[in-house]
């Protein structure tokens, strides 16, 4: 563990030599990458607390806030969760990649230190802003609503100083392969990285476009701007945002299945291929958001709400079955070849960065993938625009998906990053269970309570002070109690994460050479890469079984939503 | 398959002469990869999109 | 490994394996699949949404809809105008702080020309519990052709946030029996639900 200056081709550094993986680690980045994810946790926690007052304030039996702080909670907790928490720690991810699995060095540590500061600003501007009260108006924004000044004005910091952070990230890169600090083609996972990089240029190029207008109403020198061109570029933005996660995170999930699986891409080509349908067509989801608004043709809607043919769900179908078939060939190489799941059953349960991965991947194939696709069909988003089951959706993709992937992921980053041994382990074993089947419910359950019609962001759902009264079904009413059962797990399984983080980082044991992890990585290490590939030999039963599983499910519910369709009013 | 070059790391010197196919440096390029990840999406769904809005008829 | 370079320095030529390339098949038909499905609904299906929509000033489509109201009304309800417009008619609502204005009455299987717009905020038309939901933007007259295929009385409520009052904004459209001309104009009372 001591710091050793190496002379690199071109430049020195300051590094070390991770005694796990052997990987070279140079201390800027690592400094980099603890301040981004600490920031993370922080407003994670924020949001995720908010996130529980909304969901106890939309469970009729307790009914928590009172209109006004509901409002002003959910526009928080949107902000905190979705654009905080998600993006600073997609931060430490991109630097991560482009340093440390490279072996190379940070490009100007210094302007990064200047974009996480920019970043903070933003971040803690946005907070006061919202809490202030006069900022309620989501974190979508939508004019002609309109909110102070500063609310526009901290989302642009923070935009700003994350595409900083993007840029290093090619720059990273570029200047590593200059060095000779790697050979040949970047990694897969750094690859998968670059995916969330690209498209995180367009999604912040896109806010720019946007909220800079809307900051310059919103303080008076434009007249209006345009509530439907607002709400295309916005979301340019708002969903794209939401594909660099997807990128982020499935470049996690091969991550944690090469540490602590040995497992290595069944094809470089084909996961290659998979990323790059993504660079191509994903950001085009965007249109997801537009399907029921007035003006626009079904032609644009039709090519842009597909992501161009659905090439980008075939992508992440691609991967659906090349993460869990490496893992599965993994584990039939260390010897868990019996039958058609031994390799699932000897898997590392135990360690939380397996199984919130494990989960992650599967729940946000079932519940946020499938979910997704039907959302963003045409015609079938006029059953469920706006409703809870909206919000259903993305709880099942950037919560069961990213967030847990993220949370798993922690448990690498505090013994290898941090160097510190995880504190409470007993307590981070179940965390990635408790939080993801808490999230899985509040999932399931906004997804049933807007199939039966209702609305998202939305106080009181039994109108007792609307003039024309309107009743929802029983049905919904026991959704909305579910979901605020399921949202205390998920808010249980929470803050378990935060103390683990927190009290690892404080107080965890430092880690010194020869150390034993407590979650042990693979054996082998990267040693153990003697060729990749799955070789034409190995069979992969189980994962087939899986996939078939998932293939008809997909199949089913989306045409139990074409008759649900059918059934509806006739337009036209 | 090439399995016998298994333990090659290396791009550079010697034998590798083979020519790198095309899709394999496409993907090898970071900037160009950019570029087609921004102009698809900006052409496909912001120009378009922006220009029916704007098409929208007045009212009569 | 996936953290690793790849190990061969040409890894595209790699043949895929058998399972990847079965599923990469597979996939990319339901893909197509789904993609073309869309396209076929607006040939086969009775549910599309129409494209077509204008720009109007909020104060013009706010006049719009007073004379409609006006002229077709045949009752209050809760000071509100319950407006019955002859079957297939161009009918108007529009959606503001915090009210869908007016109430209709319309005959099932007749289709109308149906406008929607906003005199102030975005609002979020949302039909229960048939659950058609609709985006309603001011500046935007949305028309749709639209048919109801059931009788009874149906709520609507807003499901885009807009302000504090987002949760008291209620509609209702009641739909009756398609009896022709001579039947009284009176509404069914048959609760749905
Ligand atoms: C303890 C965990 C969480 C609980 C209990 C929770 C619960 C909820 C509930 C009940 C809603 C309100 C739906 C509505 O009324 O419209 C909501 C909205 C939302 N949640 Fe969460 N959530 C949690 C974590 C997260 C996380 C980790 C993220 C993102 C990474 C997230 C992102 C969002 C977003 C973007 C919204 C929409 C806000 C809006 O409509 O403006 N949530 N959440
Ligand atoms: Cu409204
Ligand atoms: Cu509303």
């Amino acid at each position: 563990m001591t710091a050793e200056t190496a002379v690199g081709v071109a430049r020195q550094f300051t590094s070390r030599t991770c005694q796990f993986t052997g990987l070279r680690v140079d201390v800027a980045a690592q400094n980099l990458i603890k301040a981004n994810a600490v920031a993370a946790v922080v407003f994670l926690a924020i949001g995720g607390l908010m996130g529980l007052l909304v969901a106890l304030t939309r469970w009729p039996a307790v009914h928590l806030l009172p209109a006004e702080w509901f409002y002003l909670v959910l526009t928080g907790h949107g902000a905190n969760v979705l654009l905080f928490w998600i993006i600073f720690f997609e931060m430490a991810v991109l630097i991560f990649a482009s340093t440390i699995l490279l072996n190379a060095r940070m490009v100007m540590p210094k302007l990064a230190w200047f974009a996480f500061i920019l970043m903070v600003v933003g971040a803690v501007l946005g907070n006061v802003a919202v809490l202030q009260g006069e900022s309620s108006v989501m974190f979508t924004s939508y004019p002609p609503m309109m909110a102070k000044p500063h609310f526009y004005l901290a989302l642009i910091l923070f935009a700003v100083g994350a595409l900083i952070v993007v840029g290093q990230f090619f720059a990273n890169l570029i200047v590593a392969k200059e060095e000779g600090a790697f050979q040949g083609s970047m990694p897969l996972v750094t690859f998968g990285a670059l995916t969330a990089a690209i498209i995180a240029v367009w999604t912040i190029l896109s806010g720019a476009a946007i909220l800079i207008p809307t900051l310059m109403w919103s303080m008076g020198w434009l007249s209006d701007v345009d509530p439907l061109v607002y709400k295309v570029v916005w979301w340019g933005m708002g969903h794209a945002s939401q594909q660099i996660n997807v990128s982020a995170h499935v470049s996690l999930w091969y991550l944690v299945g090469a540490l602590l699986l040995g497992a290595k891409p069944l094809s470089e080509k084909v996961s290659r291929t998979a990323f790059f349908l993504y660079i191509l067509f994903l950001q085009l989801a965007s249109a997801h958001h537009l399907l029921a608004e007035p003006g626009l043709s079904a032609s644009w809607k039709i090519v842009n709400t597909s992501y161009m043919m659905y090439l980008a769900v075939l992508g992440s179908m691609i991967h659906g079955l090349t993460v869990p078939g490496s893992w599965e060939a993994a584990q039939r190489r260390n010897g868990y070849d019996k039958g058609m799941f031994e390799w699932l059953r000897k898997a590392p349960w135990g360690n939380p960065a397996f199984s919130g991965t494990f989960l992650s991947l599967v729940m946000f194939g079932f519940i946020g993938g499938i979910s997704g696709v039907v959302l963003g069909t045409e015609q079938l988003n006029v059953l469920m625009h706006n409703t809870l089951y909206v919000p259903g959706h993305f709880h099942g993709t950037v919560v069961t998906g990213t967030t847990l992937a993220f949370m798993a992921a922690t448990y690498l980053v505090l013994p290898l990053i941090f160097q510190r041994e995880i504190i409470w382990p007993k307590l981070a074993k179940i965390q990635p269970y408790l939080f993801g089947i808490g999230a899985a419910g509040i999932s399931l359950f906004m997804m049933g309570a807007g199939t039966l019609g209702v609305a998202r962001r939305h106080w009181d759902i039994t109108f007792s002070d609307a003039e024309l009264n309107f009743a929802h079904s029983a049905g919904a009413f026991l959704m909305m109690g579910l979901n605020g059962v399921f949202a205390v797990i998920a808010a249980l399984g929470g803050i378990i994460y935060v103390l683990v983080v927190v009290g690892t980082v404080l107080w965890g044991k430092k880690i010194t050479s020869g150390h034993k992890l407590t979650f042990p990585l693979h054996a082998g290490g990267a040693a153990a890469a003697s060729q990749y590939g799955s070789h034409a030999t190995v069979k992969l039963p189980g994962t087939i079984v899986l996939i078939a599983i998932f293939f008809v499910s997909f199949v089913l519910y989306y045409f139990i939503n074409w008759k649900y369709l059918s059934e509806l009013w006739l337009f036209r | 398959m090439s399995t016998k070059e298994t333990n090659v790391n290396v791009g550079g010197a010697g034998a590798k002469s083979e020519p790198i196919p095309f899709m394999q440096r496409l993907l090898d390029s970071p900037l160009l990869l950019l570029f087609l990840g921004v102009a698809i999406p900006t052409l496909l769904y912001t120009l378009w999109g922006v220009m029916e809005v704007v098409a929208i008829p007045l009212a009569k | 490994m996936a953290i690793a370079p790849p190990e061969q320095r040409i890894w595209w030529r790699e043949p895929i394996e058998r399972v990847e390339l079965t599923w990469i098949v597979i996939a990319f038909l339901w893909a197509l699949f789904m993609f073309f499905f869309m396209i076929a609904w607006h040939f086969i299906g009775q549910q599309n949404l129409s494209p077509e929509a204008y720009r109007i000033l909020p104060s013009a489509y706010e006049q719009k809809v007073e004379e409609f109201a006006k002229k077709y009304q045949v009752r209050e309800e809760k000071g509100v105008p319950v407006v019955r417009p002859p079957a297939g008619s161009d009918v108007y609502m529009l959606g503001r702080l915090w009210q869908w204005w007016p109430i209709l009455e319309l005959e099932q299987g007749q289709s109308y020309r149906f406008h929607l717009s906003s005199i102030d905020w975005q609002h979020g038309f949302s039909l229960q519990p048939t659950n058609i939901n609709l985006q309603v933007h001011p500046g935007y007259e949305h028309v749709i052709t639209l048919t109801p295929t059931e009788t009874g009385q149906f709520g609507i409520v807003c499901n885009e946030f807009c302000g504090i009052g987002h949760h008291t904004m209620t509609g209702k459209i009641y739909v009756t029996q398609k009896k022709a001309e001579t039947a009284p104009r009176v509404a069914q009372k048959e609760e749905r639900r």
